[in-house]
């Protein structure tokens, strides 16, 4: 009976643990448009994933502050996927048609957005994937409801290849150089090498590859092959704690952190600040905004929001880095909705076929940006039904041992380079999953 | 030549901080016949008291000196380390005495869940930090005998020295005091042991004190080296391999099995990896695990398991 009543409690604790954690919902009502908000805060890599969330839901808190889209409130429930694929796609399917459906899904995971993008289209659901996901899903023509806005892991690799070069001098110096690329061992670190493979055959550089295995806890062994064939540059594409790591043993083995560059996933505060002045040098990429604690949209947070006890997350997170991406993506989202209104009825609640519109047809210039407190943060975006990226602007920003520090100007990924990837592998894509890509013409409609 | 000596230095040093971590599950195995799943868990637990206490304690008492400081962290901790495994006891393991292993296993999974789910309530989710004054630089060596000299990261060095002394109080405890032997006795058989006057409760504790410790030990060098974080926990992963190399119920085989692993998985990585596209060091100390699985299933140093029928 002992036994029995033993195995009952293990079975519903169990079911219980397998479960994704689902925070309680904000009660959806009538005219609320229901933003569902995938999210880690557990697992491996909960630090970097609970600033994005915190910034993703303080945002859609505080357009609802503000009144909402034209009178809509947001309405939001999270769903923990400790970034795991299958507990994506359950998640997904748990949230995509509760309160009236899904507006738009931001998974903050390639591998969850590999996995989504084949059931966007089925659900009509548009999917934004800011600076991560599928880089040929740029392609609207083929990929039409992926949104990788904002820039993709192509933009980003061409884009350290130009500072390198700007470097060193040009990109003739390139030749002969050896490039390293220390990358996550799944979609997202395997993104970047099909366009470093190009470049290094046009520039005459060699790429050296170095997979590091999930969460990135053990490099010893990559950072000995780092330091036996000395390459010039070390490309960091890291997440959570393989980030540090990385930086720890680059300060063991003696590389110069001044010759490491990371993607925009490896440049915020949980991936240096412990390692401190052992990080002092490091460079990472930026999806155009940096830690942001002096803009209007951070100040308009804690006043509207936590000054009322009801911000997210700890305050002084607010305005760092991640928290900064968690807050433009939920602003992509909502800009989306706002846009749609303008066509199909302001004041009411948008379908997710009405959003993608409203995505593809997104122009947010510098004067609106400024408006919305987004001045210095972000530099306009422009989106087309052919283009679901928008823009393609990147800085660098530099830790200089107790903050990051912009030290570039302004870049853009060089189209001539990137622009006949992406149709090659997009097309590739149609074809596998016999796709018809869609004309101008229909765009118009 | 001096690659692939610094590779294998690497690789004992690694070897000898999976030993420790190893040394965890062999405790608990050899004592209560548990596969402690949640070894992990208590590493990053301890870990995160440890972190937490040594910035909390000189808000408190006013200390200004870090060596002080984290003394008083670390014995704190190890007090909170004893309430744990009294607590498991207490709650868990006195209910499940003569239990089938898997039923024993599957309460240390869930232990597991409830030390990492009460260890980030209470201290947070953050990335913290152990300062424990771990030399972070390399230093290098021979270097007139080998170009370039030979690299020796010296916090590999240090955390190695310290697990070897654990390892070796651990060793001594086990074969030459009584409770030691008291320990040996209950892993052999529960009841048998009961039989002769030895305090089957009271024997748990202290195995899972002990275990404690050693989790203890092993959260704030890797903490130390890594940063207090929700990944620990994985660190345990990498005792697992381990304890199937050596034997379940073998401290020298956790400590072989360690150094085999650690020289295993970075030799592999630096000499096969390229060849085979990178990133095997983790798989690869699994295929060797699985290999003595295969042939030889006590691990190099377990007890050989005779069955009569």
């Amino acid at each position: 009976m002992k036994l029995h009543k033993l195995l009952l409690t293990a079975l519903f604790g169990a079911v219980a643990l397998s479960l994704p954690l689902t925070a309680p919902p904000a009660l959806a009502q009538a005219k609320e448009q229901f933003f569902p908000v995938l999210v880690y805060r557990t697992g491996a890599y909960a630090t970097n994933g609970s600033q994005w969330a915190n910034g993703y839901v303080d945002y859609l808190k505080l357009v609802n502050a503000k009144g909402g889209i034209n009178g809509v409130k947001i309405s939001f429930e999270e769903c923990e996927t400790a970034y795991a694929t299958d507990r994506g796609v359950e998640c997904y399917e748990r949230l995509k048609g509760k309160n009236g459906g899904g507006t738009v899904f931001q998974p903050l995971s390639t591998g969850i957005t590999f996995a989504l993008t084949e059931k966007a289209p089925v659900d009509k659901i548009p999917l934004i994937t800011a600076g991560y996901g599928r880089s040929e899903s740029q392609n609207g023509a083929i990929f039409t409801w992926n949104f990788p806005l904002l820039g993709t892991y192509w933009v980003g690799a061409d884009v350290a290849i130009q500072h390198i070069a700007k470097k060193e001098g040009g990109v003739v110096k390139l030749k002969g150089k050896k490039i390293a690329l220390v990358y996550h061992d799944s979609p997202y670190g395997k993104e970047p090498i099909p366009i470093l493979q190009e470049l290094g055959k046009t520039y005459g550089f060699d790429v050296q590859l170095l997979p590091v295995a999930h969460p990135g806890v053990e490099q010893k062994a990559t950072w000995l092959q780092i330091r036996q064939q000395k390459p010039d540059y070390v490309l960091l594409w890291g997440w959570g704690v393989m980030n540090s790591t990385a930086l720890r043993e680059a300060q063991a083995t003696g590389y110069p952190r001044d010759r490491m560059m990371g993607i925009w996933w490896a440049g915020a505060e949980p991936d240096v600040k412990d390692v401190a002045e052992g990080a002092k040098g490091y460079s990472a990429l930026t999806l155009q905004h940096g830690a942001e604690p002096n803009s209007k949209v951070v100040k308009d947070v804690l006043e509207l929001v936590y000054a009322k006890g009801q911000g997210t997350g700890p305050k002084d997170e607010v305005g760092q880095v991640l928290y900064m991406r968690g807050l433009l993506s939920a602003m992509l989202g909502v800009e989306g909705v706002r846009k749609a209104q303008e066509r199909y009825g302001k004041g009411k609640v948008m379908t997710g076929e009405q959003v993608r519109w409203g995505l593809e047809n997104l122009n947010l210039d510098q004067k609106t940006l400024d408006a919305m407190g987004f001045a210095g943060v972000m530099r306009p975006v422009q989106t087309s039904c052919l283009d679901h990226m928008g823009s393609s602007w990147v800085r660098v920003h530099t830790w200089n041992g107790s903050k990051w520090e912009f030290t570039s100007d302004w870049y853009q990924a060089d189209e001539k380079v990137i622009r006949p990837i992406v149709m090659l592998a997009s097309s590739k894509y149609a074809d596998e999953k016999k796709i018809k890509a869609r004309t101008p013409e229909e765009c118009k409609k | 030549m001096g690659f692939f000596l610094e590779t294998l230095i690497g690789g004992l040093m690694a070897g000898m901080l999976y030993s420790l971590v190893a040394l965890g599950f062999v405790l608990i195995f050899k004592a209560s016949g548990v596969f402690n799943f949640a070894q992990g868990a208590m590493v990053l637990f301890a870990a995160l008291a440890m972190a937490r206490f040594s910035a909390w304690i000189p808000e408190w008492l006013g200390i200004d000196s870090r060596f002080l400081a984290n003394t008083v962290a670390f014995l704190v901790s190890a007090a909170l380390m004893f309430v744990v495994a009294w607590l498991i006891e207490r709650l868990v393991l006195r209910y499940l005495v003569n239990q089938e292993g898997a039923t024993l296993l599957m309460a240390t999974l869930g232990i597991a869940y409830v030390l990492e789910g009460v260890g980030t309530s209470i201290f947070g989710s953050d990335i913290y930090k152990i300062d424990v004054g771990m030399p972070k630089d390399p230093v290098m060596i021979l270097e007139g005998t080998f170009e370039g000299g030979l690299l020796i990261n010296k916090e590999d060095l240090v955390a190695a020295l310290v697990a070897a002394i654990l390892v070796g109080l651990l060793a001594l405890f086990f074969q030459k005091t009584t409770t030691g032997r008291a320990l040996r006795a209950v892993a052999d058989d529960h009841q048998a042991a009961q039989s002769i006057g030895i305090p089957l409760n009271r024997i748990w504790v202290i195995v899972w004190c002990v275990a404690g410790v050693v989790a203890l030990v092993a959260g704030v060098i890797w903490g130390s080296k890594l940063g207090v974080q929700f990944s620990l926990v994985t660190v345990a992963l990498r005792g697992l391999p381990v304890v199937i190399l050596g034997g379940l119920t073998s401290i020298p085989g956790a400590i072989i099995g360690g150094l085999i692993i650690g020289v295993g998985e970075k030799l592999s990585e630096v000499y096969l990896g390229p060849m085979i596209g990178g990133g095997i060091e983790i798989w690869f100390a699994y295929q060797l695990a699985l290999l003595f699985l295969l042939f030889r299933p006590q691990g190099l140093f377990g007890e050989k398991i005779i069955d009569r029928v």
